[in-house]
């Protein structure tokens, strides 16, 4: 048995002239939930499809579960759980229907039984002959988790299962993947939201199909050389047209009634802040958010994605 | 805000979002014109309300002259096509019932010299009369043709002989479908066309619906094999199919009074080999389509042909040959020779396994191309 949950090396995937994938590695350990970040078309869905044998790479290999991504997909699909980021699952049965339907396809034992305490668990068993049309966006998300992980898949693939959900939702759904983890099924889960990448083991994030930085959320925070600056007070508005695109000012971004300028170079940024002093602005160093070390992350990874020459 | 110029504008702005959308649906938009024009060629090369060259047995218990001229004269009006010999009467009869010949015209021994003498000998023509617009022409035709070739025959010192009433017994036996009852020829064939309409078109729509609701890629993700996949999805249809059948054999036995000469089991046989070639087409057409609309497309486009070259509504000897070869290809050519054959002339097996074979080979056909067209994962 492989160590790793997922072990893959250089995977791309090529669309016709397209490069949605550009030479992704992952190693991630069993037992562990990751976090996959980066901005919308930056590769992550694509990577997942790969990974759990719905799409075959252009070039690369690896492993998922120990099992050949090309050659043994059915195996993955025997042992995974995915949940894809549009709802799936069919709107014209009911939602026990729905959660019988998948125990069945995976045989699993006890079917009934089992569908009944996953309903219970979701606290669906008073809806449960509802038509799954019916549920609404953040129901629809929990009934496709519990379709995935009823089986108890060893490795859980997630992709934006929050997208669109209320933040209690969004909570109860976070409870549940931990709940998961301690139970020992490693997790991958893409999303766009930064607390909900606070809550991974670690952080895989992606630009342009290209893995631009890894690791937990603080060392990524450090190793992005971030200065950020807060300022606060009247006429911020004037301050950040007027500071955006200045040398030494990578971006600038409203956080409340505050801004956040930041940069990788200390001596520009502390040029273009003490200009300003004289000013009714209040200015203090702040260590970078997460947020803050994405957007300079997208900014700096290029915006070239066509194949190379 | 109504003003001529925004009206315009609006229409417009509709109006060329419309022709994009047609523009990048390409088969709908290659549909538009290949439907209209395969109808104007098979309505307008194939389908011949006169059929000629009907296959013909000939049973001559002598051959002379006369009977030899009387012979070559069928086969030059064109209409007879004399494609084999038999010495056997029950031959003959095997050969009408499995559909091989349409006619088999007899000359009784002594033929000629009873003509000689005008005793007014006897010409037996036995017709398959199951489709009645297939057959009549040709038999309106056979006295004229007979009285005419004698005519040139009977000269000289047998000038006296030549016809005022021809000097022959012509006689007719319409065999299946004596009094030429339509619905005994329409009702049986349209158990074949109403099953390939729905099975088909349920079929197509079977995959299409899923990549259309998004729930396709749910089920890629399933460990599910193409096969299990395509047999769980045709199976329900399999008994939609059985229930049809059941409809129309009720209704055609108690409504039109359609006889039934043969056997239950080959019709079900038949039946069932129809009812798995349809399905197995339709998830064929099911992995080709995009969407829902296109699949009723490829439905119809293959609906048509089906209708009009399989000798359901136009006779399918009267086509030219590459329509009937095309037609050959279609099962539901087949199935309605097992149909009208067992419901109108008793058929057996033995006459009608060629269709069977050609039938199972069409399903495994599809088959093997729904095979290899569904796709496994989402490249």
């Amino acid at each position: 048995m492989s160590e790793f949950a997922i072990d893959v090396r250089g995977l791309v995937k090529r669309f016709g002239e397209k490069v949605a994938v550009d030479g992704v590695d992952i190693q991630m350990p069993r037992g562990q939930v990751w976090g996959f970040l980066g901005p919308n078309g930056s590769g992550k869905t694509t990577t997942i499809r790969m990974i759990c044998g719905l799409l075959n790479p252009t070039q690369g290999e690896g492993t998922c579960l120990g099992h050949d991504i090309v050659h043994e997909a059915d195996q993955i699909k025997l042992a995974t759980g995915y949940m894809t980021q549009k709802f799936s699952f069919w709107s014209d049965l009911t939602i026990r229907e729905n959660l019988e339907f998948v125990a069945r396809l995976y045989q699993t034992p006890s079917m009934r039984e089992h569908v009944d305490v996953t309903l219970e668990t979701l606290g669906l068993t008073k809806r449960q002959h509802q038509l799954a049309a019916a549920l609404s966006g953040g129901w629809k998300q929990r009934l496709a988790l519990a379709a995935v992980t009823m089986r108890a898949p060893k490795l859980l693939l997630l992709d934006e299962p929050t997208a669109g959900v209320d933040p209690q939702a969004r909570r109860d759904f976070w409870d549940e993947i931990h709940r998961l983890s301690t139970d020992g099924m490693t997790v991958l889960v893409s999303t766009h939201y930064m607390d909900e990448a606070e809550r991974c083991d670690q952080i895989v994030y992606l630009a342009n199909g290209k893995v631009v930085t890894q690791g937990h959320v603080n060392d990524i925070i450090d190793a992005s050389e971030l200065i950020t600056y807060r300022a606060e007070g009247n006429g911020i508005r004037q301050l950040a047209s007027g500071l955006r695109g200045q040398p030494g000012v990578d971006h600038v971004a409203y956080f409340g009634a505050a801004l956040h300028v930041s940069g990788t170079n200390r001596a520009l940024l502390e040029q273009v802040t003490a200009n300003r002093e004289q000013t009714s602005i209040e200015w203090q160093e702040v260590r970078p958010t997460l947020e803050d070390t994405f957007i300079a992350l997208m900014a700096h990874a290029s915006d070239d994605r066509r194949p190379h020459a | 805000m109504i003003s001529p110029r925004g009206i315009f504008a609006r229409t417009g702005a509709i109006f060329t979002k419309e022709l994009i959308q047609m523009r990048r649906d390409r088969l709908t938009f290659g549909m538009m014109f290949a439907i209209p024009v395969m109808q104007l060629i098979l309505f307008g090369y194939a389908i011949n309300t006169d059929p000629k060259s009907l296959p013909t047995a000939v049973h001559a218990e002598e051959q002379t002259a006369i009977v030899r001229t009387l012979l070559q004269a069928l086969e030059t009006s064109e209409y007879y096509d004399l494609v084999l010999e038999t010495a056997d009467p029950e031959e003959s009869a095997r050969l009408l019932a499995s559909g091989k010949v349409a006619f088999v015209v007899s000359f009784p021994a002594g033929f000629t010299k009873r003509l000689i003498r005008g005793d007014r000998p006897q010409i037996l023509i036995e017709a398959d009369a199951s489709d009645p617009a297939a057959s009549s022409n040709a038999i309106a035709r056979a006295e004229t043709i007979f009285t005419q070739a004698l005519r040139h025959e009977l000269t000289g010192a047998l000038a006296h002989l030549a016809p005022q009433p021809p000097p022959f017994d012509l006689v007719v036996h319409p065999r299946y479908n004596p009094e030429g009852v339509t619905q005994y020829n329409i009702v049986p064939g349209l158990l074949g066309v109403i099953l390939t309409m729905t099975l088909v078109m349920i079929t197509a729509m079977a995959m299409t619906r899923e990549v259309e609701r998004g729930t396709m890629e749910n089920l890629l993700a399933m460990p599910a094999r193409p096969s299990e996949v395509m047999l769980g999805k045709i199976l329900p249809y399999v008994v939609v199919g059985a229930v049809q059948t059941v409809v129309v054999l009720i209704t055609a036995r108690y409504l039109f009074n359609v006889p039934f000469a043969g056997a239950m089991w080959i019709l079900l046989l038949g039946v069932a080999v129809f009812v798995l070639a349809n399905l197995a087409l339709g998830f064929t057409f099911s992995t080709i389509a995009a969407s829902q609309l296109q699949a009723m497309q490829l439905t119809f486009f293959f609906f048509l042909p089906s209708i009009l070259l399989s000798g359901f509504m136009f006779p399918f000897r009267g086509m030219p040959n590459w329509a009937q070869m095309i037609g050959e290809v279609l099962p539901l050519t087949h199935f309605l020779r097992i149909v009208r054959g067992v419901m109108l002339k008793g058929a057996g097996i033995e006459d009608l396994q060629g269709a069977l074979i050609a039938m199972t080979l069409f399903t495994l056909a599809a088959t093997a191309v729904a095979m290899m067209r569904y796709r496994r994962t989402l490249d």
